[in-house]
């Protein structure tokens, strides 16, 4: 079985179809192209071929950078298999690309051998100035190691679009679809599943849009038939998945639909309280979709409104969600802890980017789990919990709903902006088959006729949720210390150090109502690859190359970040090397050092960018040497 | 409905404010409201941020919570929405609404979010002891103003009339029946209410009222404004509100046309007039317009956010997981 970084083997006969199990694409070109779209409308074709694919949209943080220059280049990466993949892979094998700048900063990804096909008419002496180019690169030898194919995607466009309706300067905004149509064609692929959606998208509104679209495609499709130019062609089939039914998602829709699901499952109203920020805002965007599932959005003044708001409906006794960056966790910071001393359920998502302040807002990074843990002034604990790809944060999120109904206190859930954006496979769960998370109110006095807010449960120590609305249990709450049990206020030293290791407790006690850590050792190694979010499937493709290169080497990922799993202890004990790979400086290295005093290997990349499987691997291979 | 006394409203929690503190007057007066309001207590929420005012929900035997500093507002709006039943009271200082707190206290009265927000003004922070407030005149010493204060005033009035405010009043806490009249029409209004309570701080800025509360002085400055009257006042009604220009300005009444008074419109649609009698007075220094300045009608911010979900539901029925689940088109592996 080849892998996610094994070479394409070249098929010598010109013209021919080339059988491969995965290929990795990438779309590039200026952040007013369309990348994005044609990336995305390619992963939709192949998912209903039946490919398993990954997906890891790149692009700039400005709507619309400077046209033709380096820093407005946006891409679109995806890569397709007939097996069960986890990554969208490390190097492209094919590249197109709509402009010089564009090939100028994906150049140096493509695989040495790959294909590289190019909007030549984009080349022109403006558009190289833009990109830093001396000299056209198509004209001289410097592309001699890929199989260059130059494609006049301007002419083919201009002449596809031209009875449609559409004139001036939009005509090329259709040569995407020229792009996508041809690499359709040049992957087996027909073009109805995106022609449906073309018709769908533009079809009432802007009829003609869908038309010069449509005809783009096919003028794209028809050159890859016509031009005989292309020495070969490929084939990827269908991936033999696990039965049953499957849609393509990201991590912000998987995300949203979890809080969607946990309200369902709750019975409780959800309420969303969010200011927008990359690359959290499409959970608003999602969730203020589906008011009719009594989904409540509230697109606050500032993050400090935002979770503000979030606790005043969580008091109210709605299920309730914030979302937000690392930027954003900050400012709320004050009323998680509020939330923590009131004792009210309710999740913080916040969905990680490159850091520190405005960072890289577009690019994902692990940075904020030290935050998540320990960003709160004061004694101020709370569950935490990750996501490790996109099709997990709706299980996540579920989860993250859960603790909070459970043990009365805010959760944070960590996504990042890979999970975010990236799409995969998921195979639909059965409805019926989500758990019942719902938990009752108070619903009268729970003292010899009185209520007293902070009476705890004896087993899970959450106190009751009373809602106002319900007579007799009228309450005060509030961030003054409480007096256990009345929840007066209190000043008492005693009662201070009592509330404060209860807290602690009641979070503590979590780990024994969250599943042991699962270690994957087939063949009792030395080595364990620990890992948590989004680094999932790079990590996991990584062991499971090591091990068909004959490396003994154990794997486990964690959701549940805090508490850990009871067994954490033993399995770190269990193993002579444990490698904690983070797209941070260590952080879950430096919890597990403090925690269980244990010498874990940290591997560490902050760049912005996702662990390439080599890179793992290298890592990997060079300890079990060492 | 069960009839309410003003003890129904007590708590067993010692009130602990400074004695003379106008924050007791005005607690007896919400007390009183609350006990004829006509709303059940177990419907009625007050939130509060931190500030001497702050403590106020400890003394209400209602809903409550004691929050942040200066994020009553948004809290509140979280309650609002997720149930409008609710009866939605806000309590803050000075400091705690329009200094750390102001964003939330100009979007919340944008909104018309249904929670009536009860401004303690005494001028002065009083917890942190002493420093001067975003309402303290210029000039103020304070502990950390001791060459004066440099720091130019916001009108709280002015300020949430530029805000887009529906209801916007002002009364003074040792005036029980007025602050009553003003809160009972603060509750009858669809959407937010800002009450501007001039309250006394008798430790650290006592007195600064004195021009409405003295006995000699309050007939000389007290504006009261009246809806549908004519704005004058003095003991003899010896002084007059005119427009001139966009601008109040106060005239003796013999010296002018009685038609060219202003005639107070608080349910105007256009608050521009009601913005130009927040401007007769800066301060309590001298006339000072007291009442409703604006009451005009909007929707209520949380009523509209409920409207929509019945129109979703109307429009696309109860949501079913499983077909969001498939919404965005599937493949089935068999």
């Amino acid at each position: 079985m080849s892998d996610d970084t094994a070479t394409i083997e070249t098929d010598p006969s010109a013209g021919e179809i080339q059988q491969m199990d995965r290929v990795v694409i990438r779309f590039a070109g200026d952040s007013g192209d369309g990348m994005q779209l044609a990336g995305n409308r390619f992963t939709d074709a192949s998912a209903a071929f039946g490919n398993d694919l990954a997906t890891l949209p790149n692009f700039p943080a400005e709507i619309r950078a400077p046209q033709g220059t380096l820093p407005g280049v946006s891409s679109f990466q995806v890569q397709i298999a007939d097996w069960d993949i986890l990554t969208p892979g490390d190097q492209p094998d094919v590249l197109v690309v709509m402009n010089p700048a564009a090939l100028k900063s994906n150049l140096a990804d493509l695989r040495p051998g790959g294909m590289l096909i190019v909007n030549h008419e984009a080349f022109d002496e403006r558009n190289l100035a833009k990109a830093g180019y001396d000299k056209n690169p198509l004209e001289d030898a410097s592309l001699s190691d890929w199989e260059v194919y130059e494609v006049p995607m301007e002419t083919l466009t201009k002449e596809a679009v031209k009875d449609s309706g559409v004139t001036g300067r939009a005509v090329l905004r259709s040569k995407n679809f020229t792009a996508l149509g041809l690499v359709l064609w040049l992957f087996g692929r027909t073009t109805g599943v995106t022609e449906s959606w073309v018709s769908e998208k533009f079809g009432t509104r802007h009829p003609e849009v869908a038309t010069a679209n449509i005809n783009a495609l096919k003028a794209g499709y028809n050159f890859g038939i016509t031009t005989e130019a292309f020495q070969r062609t490929f084939e990827v089939k269908p991936a033999t998945l696990k039965p049953g039914t499957y849609t393509n998602v990201n991590g912000n829709v998987a995300l949203a639909w979890g809080l969607i699901a946990a309200s369902q499952l709750a019975q409780l109203p959800l309420f969303y309280g969010t200011y927008p920020i990359t690359p959290a805002s499409d959970l608003l965007h999602e969730l203020s979709r589906h008011k009719n599932f009594g989904v409540k959005t509230f697109q606050a003044e500032d993050e400090i409104a935002a979770v503000g708001a979030t606790l005043g409906a969580a008091f109210a006794g709605h299920l309730s969600a914030t979302g937000t960056s690392g930027p954003g966790v900050a400012l709320k910071s004050e009323t998680i802890s509020l939330g923590i001393v009131a004792e009210l359920p309710m999740i913080i998502v916040d969905v990680q980017r490159a850091g520190p302040s405005t960072g890289m807002p577009t690019k994902p990074e692990q940075s904020d789990l030290m935050m998540a843990m320990y960003g709160r002034h004061g004694e101020s604990p709370m569950p935490v919990v990750a996501a490790s790809s996109a099709a997990d944060a709706f299980d996540t999120a579920i989860e993250a709903a859960r603790l909070a109904l459970k043990y009365m206190t805010p959760v944070l859930l960590l996504s990042d902006g890979y999970i975010a954006t990236g799409s995969e496979p998921w195979r639909l769960p059965d409805v019926e088959d989500l758990p019942n998370i719902s938990v009752p109110f108070a619903s009268g006095p729970n003292v010899g006729g009185r209520f007293m807010p902070y009476l705890r449960d004896a087993q899970t120590m959450a106190r009751d949720w009373a809602i106002p609305g319900t007579p007799g249990l009228e309450h005060r709450l509030g961030g003054i210390e409480k007096q256990e049990v009345s929840g007066n206020v209190s000043y008492d030293p005693d009662n201070h150090q009592l509330m404060t290791d209860t807290r602690a407790w009641k979070i503590a006690n979590i780990a024994n109502d969250i599943p042991h850590l699962q270690v994957d050792d087939p063949d009792g190694a030395d080595l364990l690859v620990l890992g948590w979010g989004s680094t999932y499937g790079a990590l996991r493709a990584a062991v499971g190359n090591s091990r068909r290169r004959g490396v003994k080497v154990a794997y486990a990922h964690l959701r549940h970040l805090n508490p850990f799993p009871n067994n954490l202890s033993t399995v770190l004990s269990s193993y002579d090397k444990v490698l904690i790979p983070e797209l941070n400086s260590g952080h879950l290295a430096r919890l597990l050092r403090a925690e269980f005093l244990v010498p874990v290997v940290s591997y560490n990349k902050v760049e912005g960018a996702v662990f390439q499987v080599a890179e793992i691997e290298n890592e990997i291979a060079e300890l079990i040497q060492s | 409905m069960t009839s309410y006394t003003r003890a129904d409203f007590q708590t067993d929690q010692e009130v602990r404010w400074c004695p003379g503190c106008g924050d007791y007057t005005i607690l007896a007066s919400v007390q009183t409201f609350m006990s004829e309001m006509g709303v059940r207590k177990e419907n009625i929420v007050f939130v509060s941020g931190i500030g001497c005012a702050a403590r106020f929900p400890y003394y209400m035997n209602t809903y409550g919570m004691h929050s942040i500093h200066g994020r009553a507002p948004a809290i509140a709006t979280g309650v609002a929405v997720a149930n409008p039943e609710l009866s939605v009271w806000v309590v803050g200082g000075d400091g705690d609404m329009l200094s750390i707190g102001g964003n939330h206290l100009i979007h919340a009265l944008r909104r018309n979010v249904n929670i009536k927000i009860l401004l303690f003004n005494n001028q002065i922070y009083g917890l942190t002891k002493g420093q001067y407030s975003p309402t303290s005149e210029v000039g103020k010493l304070t502990k950390s103003s001791p060459m004066g204060s440099l720091d130019h005033p916001f009108n709280p009035m002015s300020l949430a009339l530029g805000a887009e405010a529906s209801f916007v009043a002002r009364t003074l806490d040792m005036d029980r029946n007025h602050t009553i009249d003003i809160l009972r029409k603060a509750h009858d209004h669809q959407g937010s209410a800002l009450i501007e309570i001039y309250q006394n701080c008798n430790v650290f800025n006592d007195k600064a009222f004195i021009q409405l509360t003295g006995k000699q002085e309050r007939l000389d400055n007290r504006i009261d404004l009246v809806h549908g009257e004519p704005v004058m006042f003095g003991v003899d009604n010896e002084w007059a509100v005119v427009m001139d220009g966009a601008s109040a300005k106060i005239v003796a009444t013999a010296s002018v046309d009685p038609s060219a008074i202003v005639i107070h419109d608080e349910t105007s649609a256009d608050p521009s007039q009601a913005f130009a009698l927040s401007r007769l007075a800066h301060g309590p220094d001298g006339p000072t317009p007291l009442g409703i300045f604006r009451r005009a009608e909007r929707p209520a911010y949380d009523s509209a956010v409920s409207q929509q979900l019945a129109q979703a539901r109307e429009a696309r029925g109860p949501g079913d997981l499983a077909t969001l689940l498939r919404s965005q088109g599937t493949w089935t592996v068999d």
